[in-house]
Parts: structure tokens; C-alpha cells; sequence
């Protein structure tokens, strides 16, 4: 098990690093979330160029031919500098989606526009609540005449009011099935939800009889299984990057913020709510870099260190953001400051692929108990 | 259930395998219930034989008896040794504190003298840093050391002293300057604990046993070629085996099966009937994942210093979640066992490895710098926070009361 990154893994970093904080400063990130697409394509087509959308796509497929270990930097990097991006939705769930399913033609049609950014997929499968149903949920998918239609609701979907090709996980007569749906496809009805997050979109999808092509999978929910471990990785890196930028901002305010006539970090409570958050942080990166090393090297390992991501890194990076908002004060509590965005992204995170206490029981599970 | 196999952490394979047979072969066991007088002897036997095996000081140099290898291998050892229940206990401050402190800050002679004896199980060693008014605020200690021809002479009082029933020889640190500042007045010395002059009276912790001491020294005769790193430099000098105590204590491969381990803990979910219960599962599966996140933590920065980026200050992070750690699994244990946490049939021994592992865990939020101490350190040295401002720092030791407090007075 290897824990601590080599240097092209830390020189990828310091590449991504570097040009979010060109192109995507935290006055470029407000001033896109109020418009359409609610990201800039400029930094999406930049992260493409950087060749960081297809790092786990093989060579053949136009990928990187990197690995989980090499994402889950650029998922930090994205954590911390709070871009909204649909990389979650696109470089992650659609991505692994296509890899998980055994469906030769769709890889190849899609996996190299996916890689290049052209186009931006996701994967629709929550339906009430958010949890992710291995069945296939009330969506329904009927055949006629070798042409598959679907209907019902998922939501809320990752970049599913943009996403230009939607994976989807039905009921087929049969038991679940993978479908791609088009996202121009007649019948389909997507409706952009109001988030908790601004800098993240999430859309309901309705299929009313929506044209979709059925795609080969020999356990379409063991392939949801691993779509879903291999996000909560993603995510969890994300979450890692979040902290960590909470922190550095936090630490810095608290140098030099002065009452009663010493800077507030010379205060043990708010101190000791640093030290705090620094010693999760340093948890939450080994546990990360345990789970990508994983998804690269140990499958058998990676049901386990992704829940125990998930378990451990959501509620953590909660806490960093709230520690961030309450040691700003008054100004940490203003719309003009960044605090409420990580406080925002981090509890939506928190919830985005199933409740905490949903990992942990998960988690119980999968340990044997 | 999914275990990783720790044996990929190491590029040491072989290495781990020759351990691992080792230990099978030569690991006394349990020695609980034998009298202390043959428990000290078989310990001491266990870490001769250690020494003779090779694996005694796996990373000290090999010039003063130690192995010259390097953090993996220290590794593949600890790992292989938390599968045993190892008798190591006597040698602990000797090994993980002491002995790596005369490594660093020792002379020739000194090195000579002491690192072989040491790693062999021959001498045991104590460290004497607190005192009754100096605590966590070391460098506010009174033990004085005065300068008498070739000779120092001690007084004073330390307490709280893990080992010193049994120490050959311990690490004392005293006020040689009380003219100049708290930190600056200081000097460490190896003493003699037989000299002349020394007594050791046990203290009862709160688990009712005696693992530590007061001492008191009354006109204790220390040669001057006894001085551990600088005359005046004994601040520097503790902050070398501080240091080397924290990553010592952080490090610890606690025996896998402590009754406050996830796996022990869900053992007796399951034979409680519990386990199925929402909540237990709930906080079981939290427990788990933060003693797996600190266990990961560990290796990670066991991993980076064998790649040459030494843990530093982060060896505060390892021991205050250790510390915490053992809380939440108080609280699951409570969870878990109800009342039979609290009550339990005599024939059941592990109600009193339970009783005794709850009892014992607040020593780890103290011993070795207190949890708030531990923060104050991440804030301070690793996030750049600003201090607190001192009262006593330039002013002469002389004129402080208790340590901290300038007397009335004075200047
Ligand atoms: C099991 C055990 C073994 C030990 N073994 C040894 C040994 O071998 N050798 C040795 O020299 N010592 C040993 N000690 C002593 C140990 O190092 C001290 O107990 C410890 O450093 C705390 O000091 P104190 O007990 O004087 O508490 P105090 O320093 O008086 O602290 C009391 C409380 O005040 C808090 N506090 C103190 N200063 C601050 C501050 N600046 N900011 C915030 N809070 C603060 C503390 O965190 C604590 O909660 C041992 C202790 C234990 C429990």
C-alpha cells in the first residue's frame, strides 16, 4: 500500500493547482454560478486540455491511462479551489459507468468524447431521497420492437440539466439495466432543482417514453456497486481539498484578526478548533489516498476503504467549513465572503451519495457485523 | 470481512517473514500472574534475545549496537510484533525516549557506555522531567544541579516517574542557572539511579497499580562527563527526546487485540446479541472508521519518513487522536456491554481486561504532554498559529514563583 504520492502524482497537482488558481479564482467561480451552464466552459475545456478528464480512461479510448490515485488529485485540487465543474458527474460516475458495463460499442463511442471534455455525461440513479437504488427504482424500461423506452423520475442528477449523455439505471422485466439516454432525446423533461450548493447543479430527469439504448452489462448492480464506491472516492478527495483550503484561509484570519489585543489564534479555543481540523485533515488524506490506492490495486479492498471514506471524510470536512464561518465571525457570515460556499459545498457533499449515517451502516455491513 | 494486508506497506518482505518466524519461535506469551521479580527477569531475557537476534535498535547505528536499518524495516517489525503480546514494557522509555536521545546529543564515551546495555536489556532507563509544580510548563522545574569540583550535586523532587522502580539509569533534568530565563537555565544529566542519594517511592495510579514514582534526590553525586548534550542546552535537550517520545507513543502498535479495538468491541456486540441493533452498528462503524483513518495516518507517516520527510510536529497529531480514540471506544464499550461493563462474573476475565483498559485510558490523554498541550503544539508549530502571550518569558528563573508567577517584589 502506498500512501504517499510520487512526484508526477505531486507534479500533476501542482499543474492543476496552477491553473485553477488562473483561471479559476474565487471571483470567476461567483461570477459564473448565477448564469448557464452554472460553470465556465473555458475551465472545463482548459481541464480537458490538461488532459485531467480521462485520466482513468485507457490510452486506446483517448484516455490518460493514469488511475484513481492520479483523479483523486485532481478531485482535490477541484475540492479546494471550489470550481464548479461537472467533473463529478462526467470524469467520474459516466466515466466509471462506461468502464464498469461491458458494452465494447458505447465505450468507444463515448468514453474518447467524454475524455476530451466534448461531451459531458453523468448517471442517473437516485430516485426518492437520494439513496441509490440497485433495482433500478420505479423507472421503468420496456422494449418494442428491439427499441427501448424509458419512464420515470431520477433525481437529483449530477449536471443532469446539461449533461449531454445521461447513463441510467432502469427496470427491465428482467431485473436493473443500464441505459443511455441522449440529452436531447424527445421525452425527456429535465428541470433544474434549487441546491443548497450554488456551485454544484443538480436536475430532476423525466422520461415519458423516452427513447434510450440499452447497454450490455453482464450484473448491471455489481457495476453500480463499483460506480458508486469509485465516487465516493472521488468525492472524498474532493472533500480532502475542501478542508484543506478551509483551514488555510481559517489559520490565516486567525494570525491576523486582532481582539481584546492579540490575534484570535493565540486563543486555545479557537487554537485548538484548528488543531482540530489539521488532525481530520491528515486522517481524511490518509484515508483517500488508501481508498484510490485501492481502486488501482486492491478491488477487493475498495468496497471497505471507500464507505470508510465516505464515513470519515463527510461529516470531517462539514466541520472544517463550520469551524471556517465560525472563526471569521460576523464576516464569515457575509454573503461577500467565501465561508458560506465551502460551508454550502461541504454539507451538500456530505449528502450527495447516500446520508452519513447511510455510509456507516453501509459500512457495518460490509465489515462483516 | 475485508483486512488489508499490511504486508504490502514494505518493500521488506523478507525481512517481515524472518520477523514474523522469529517471533513465533521466541515470543514468551502472556507472563500476567507471575510474580514482578520473574516478570522483570523473563523480560529481560526476551530483549537479550532480541538484541542477539538483530532485532534490537533496528534504526540506530549500527557503531553503537544498533541495526543501521531503516524505517521500513522498523515497521515490518512493529507490525509483526502488535500480533504478540511482547514484554517490552520495562524497556519502553529506555528504547523509545532515552536511548535515542544519547544517540543524538551523546558523547563518544557516553554512547559507548550506555546504548549497548540498554539495547540488551541489561540497564534500565527513566526519564526524570516532571515535578509536582512542572508539568506540562517543563522548563518550570526546581530540581537543582550545582557545579562542585568534577562533580554535580542534585536536589530536588520529580514525580510521576514511569519505570523508576526498576531504573539502572535516568535522564534528569535540572536548573543549573536559575540567574537566566526558565528555558535557558536548564541542563540535562544521566543519572545513576543507585547513587547515593536517590529514593524511589511508588506511586498507585488509578487502576491501582504502581507503574510510576516519585524520586526524590538529596545531594546526588552526578560526574561531570554525565552532562547530556550542552551545559545551559538542557531545553534543547528535551525537546531532542520529546520529540523522539511523541513519534515513540504515537507510533505504538497497541496489541491488536486491546479490548478497546473496533474487532474486539464488535466481538462482544455479537455475543451480546447487539449487533443488529441500528444504533450500536452505528457507532461501531464510526469507531471503526476512525481507529482504520489513525492506523492509516500511521503508515502514511511511517511512509514518508522512510522517503526522508521526517514526521516532525505531526507526531502530536498521532498522539492526541490516539487519546481521543480510546474515548469514543470508552463511550461504544458503554454502548456495547450495558452493565456488564460495570458488573461481571469473577470468572470472567475479560470484564477485567475491560475495567482495567477504561480505567487506564485517561493516562493517555496526560502522560507525555496532554491533549491540550498536543493542540497547542499542532497550532503553534505545524499551522504557524501565534503564541500565547508569556508572562515569564526574559525574566530571570530566580525571580518566578511557582515557576510562572514573578514574586512580589522583585526586580
Ligand atoms: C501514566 C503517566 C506516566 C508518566 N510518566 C512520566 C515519566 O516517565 N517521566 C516524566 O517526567 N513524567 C511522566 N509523567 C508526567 C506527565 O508528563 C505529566 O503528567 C504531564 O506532562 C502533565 O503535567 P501535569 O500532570 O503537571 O499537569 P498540568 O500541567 O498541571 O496540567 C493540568 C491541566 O491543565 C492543562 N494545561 C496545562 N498547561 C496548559 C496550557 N498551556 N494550555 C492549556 N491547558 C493547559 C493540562 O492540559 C491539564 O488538563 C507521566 C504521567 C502519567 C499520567
Amino acid at each position: 500500500m502506498t500512501l504517499v504520492p510520487d512526484s508526477e502524482v505531486e507534479e500533476l497537482r501542482a499543474a492543476v493547482r496552477r491553473f485553477l488558481g488562473d483561471k479559476a479564482p474565487s471571483e470567476r467561480v461567483r461570477a459564473v454560478l448565477d448564469g448557464d451552464p452554472g460553470h465556465d466552459p473555458a475551465v472545463w475545456s482548459g481541464l480537458a486540455a490538461q488532459g485531467v478528464l480521462g485520466l482513468v480512461v485507457p490510452e486506446e479510448l483517448g484516455g490518460g491511462g493514469a488511475g484513481h490515485v492520479e483523479r483523486a488529485v485532481v478531485a482535490e485540487e477541484l475540492g479546494r479551489a471550489l470550481t464548479p465543474a461537472p467533473f463529478l458527474a462526467s470524469a467520474v460516475l459516466a466515466t466509471d459507468a462506461l468502464l464498469a458495463l461491458d458494452d465494447e460499442p458505447a465505450r468507444a463511442e463515448f468514453l474518447p468524447r467524454l475524455a476530451t471534455g466534448e461531451l459531458v455525461g453523468t448517471v442517473a440513479v437516485a430516485e426518492c431521497g437520494g439513496e441509490w437504488d440497485r433495482t433500478g427504482g420505479r423507472t421503468t424500461a420496456t422494449a418494442a420492437d428491439g427499441r427501448w423506452e424509458l419512464t420515470g423520475v431520477k433525481t437529483p442528477v449530477l449536471a443532469g440539466d446539461t449533461a449531454g449523455l445521461v447513463l441510467v439505471l432502469a427496470r427491465t422485466a428482467d431485473g436493473p439495466g443500464w441505459f443511455a439516454v441522449d440529452g436531447a432525446a424527445p421525452g425527456l423533461t429535465r428541470e433544474r432543482l434549487s441546491t443548497l450548493d450554488p456551485t454544484r447543479r443538480l436536475a430532476a430527469l423525466r422520461f415519458d417514453a423516452t427513447p434510450a439504448r440499452h447497454l450490455a452489462s453482464a450484473d448491471p448492480a455489481a457495476a453500480l456497486g463499483t460506480v458508486a464506491d469509485l465516487a465516493a472516492v472521488a468525492l472524498a478527495a474532493e472533500q480532502t481539498g475542501l478542508m484543506q483550503r478551509a483551514l488555510e484561509l481559517t489559520v490565516e484570519y486567525a494570525t491576523l484578526r486582532v481582539q481584546f489585543g492579540r490575534p484570535i489564534g493565540s486563543y486555545q479555543a479557537v487554537k485548538h478548533g484548528c488543531a482540530d481540523v489539521y488532525s481530520a485533515w491528515e486522517h481524511a488524506v490518509s484515508v483517500v489516498r488508501h481508498a484510490a490506492w485501492a481502486a488501482d490495486h486492491d478491488r477487493a479492498e475498495l468496497p471497505v476503504a471507500a464507505a470508510l471514506a465516505q464515513t470519515y471524510t463527510g461529516p470531517a470536512a462539514f466541520t472544517a467549513a463550520t469551524a471556517m464561518v465560525q472563526y471569521h465571525g460576523g464576516v464569515g457570515y457575509t454573503w461577500e465572503h467565501d465561508a458560506h460556499l465551502f460551508y454550502k459545498r461541504a454539507k451538500s457533499a456530505e449528502q450527495l451519495l447516500g446520508s452519513p449515517a447511510g455510509h456507516r451502516a453501509r459500512l457495518a455491513e460490509r465489515l462483516g457485523l | 470481512m475485508t483486512v488489508v494486508d499490511e504486508t504490502q506497506e514494505t518493500p521488506t518482505p523478507e525481512y517481515r517473514r524472518a520477523v514474523r518466524a522469529w517471533l513465533a519461535a521466541h515470543a514468551p506469551g502472556s507472563l500476567a500472574g507471575l510474580p514482578a521479580d520473574e516478570q522483570l527477569r523473563r523480560s529481560r531475557e526476551f530483549q537479550a534475545a532480541l538484541y542477539d537476534a538483530g532485532y534490537a535498535g533496528i534504526t540506530w547505528p549500527e557503531s553503537v549496537g544498533g541495526q543501521g536499518l531503516g524505517q521500513a524495516e522498523q515497521q515490518a517489525f512493529s507490525d509483526e510484533a502488535a500480533e504478540h503480546e511482547l514484554p517490552l514494557y520495562p524497556f519502553m522509555i529506555g528504547m523509545g525516549m532515552c536511548g535515542p536521545t544519547v544517540v543524538d546529543l551523546g558523547t563518544d564515551a557516553q554512547r559507548d557506555r550506555y546504548l549497548r546495555p540498554l539495547l540488551r536489556g541489561e540497564e534500565i532507563w527513566c526519564q526524570l522531567f516532571s515535578e509536582p509544580g512542572a508539568g506540562s510548563d517543563v522548563a518550570s522545574l526546581q530540581s537543582r544541579a550545582v557545579l562542585d569540583g568534577d562533580r554535580w550535586i542534585l536536589n530536588g523532587q520529580k514525580v510521576w516517574t514511569t519505570n523508576a522502580q526498576f531504573a539502572d539509569f535516568g535522564a534528569v533534568l535540572a536548573r543549573t542557572d536559575p540567574d537566566r530565563p526558565k528555558h535557558a537555565g536548564l541542563t540535562m544529566f544521566i543519572v545513576d539511579m543507585h547513587a547515593p542519594g536517590v529514593t524511589v517511592r511508588p506511586l498507585k495510579d488509578m487502576t491501582g497499580r504502581s507503574p510510576f514514582n516519585e524520586v526524590y534526590f538529596d545531594d546526588v553525586e552526578i560526574p561531570v562527563e554525565n552532562v547530556l548534550g550542552e551545559i545551559g542546552g538542557g531545553w534543547h535537550a528535551a525537546v531532542t527526546m520529546l520529540g523522539h517520545e511523541r513519534v515513540s507513543i504515537g507510533s505504538a502498535r497497541r496489541p491488536r487485540r486491546s479490548p478497546l479495538e473496533f474487532t474486539s468491541l464488535a466481538e462482544r456486540a455479537r455475543a451480546a446479541g447487539v449487533d443488529t441493533d441500528p444504533v450500536v452498528r452505528d457507532r461501531l462503524a464510526e469507531l471503526y472508521a476512525h481507529e482504520r483513518a489513525l492506523a492509516l495516518l500511521n503508515s502514511r507517516i511511517r511512509q514518508e519518513t522512510a522517503a526522508g520527510r521526517p514526521p516532525g510536529a505531526r507526531g502530536s497529531v498521532l498522539k492526541l487522536a490516539g487519546a481521543l480514540q480510546l474515548r469514543r471506544a470508552i463511550e461504544v464499550a458503554g454502548l456495547v456491554s450495558g452493565a456488564d461493563a460495570i458488573a461481571w462474573d469473577p470468572s470472567d476475565t475479560s470484564g477485567d481486561e475491560l475495567a482495567l483498559a477504561i480505567n487506564a485510558a485517561p493516562s493517555s490523554s496526560i502522560a507525555g504532554g496532554t491533549n491540550e498541550v498536543q493542540r497547542n503544539i499542532i497550532g503553534e508549530r505545524i499551522l504557524g498559529l501565534p503564541k500565547e502571550p508569556q508572562v515569564d518569558r526574559d525574566v530571570p528563573f530566580r525571580e518566578l514563583a511557582v515557576g510562572t508567577q514573578r514574586r512580589e517584589g522583585t526586580r
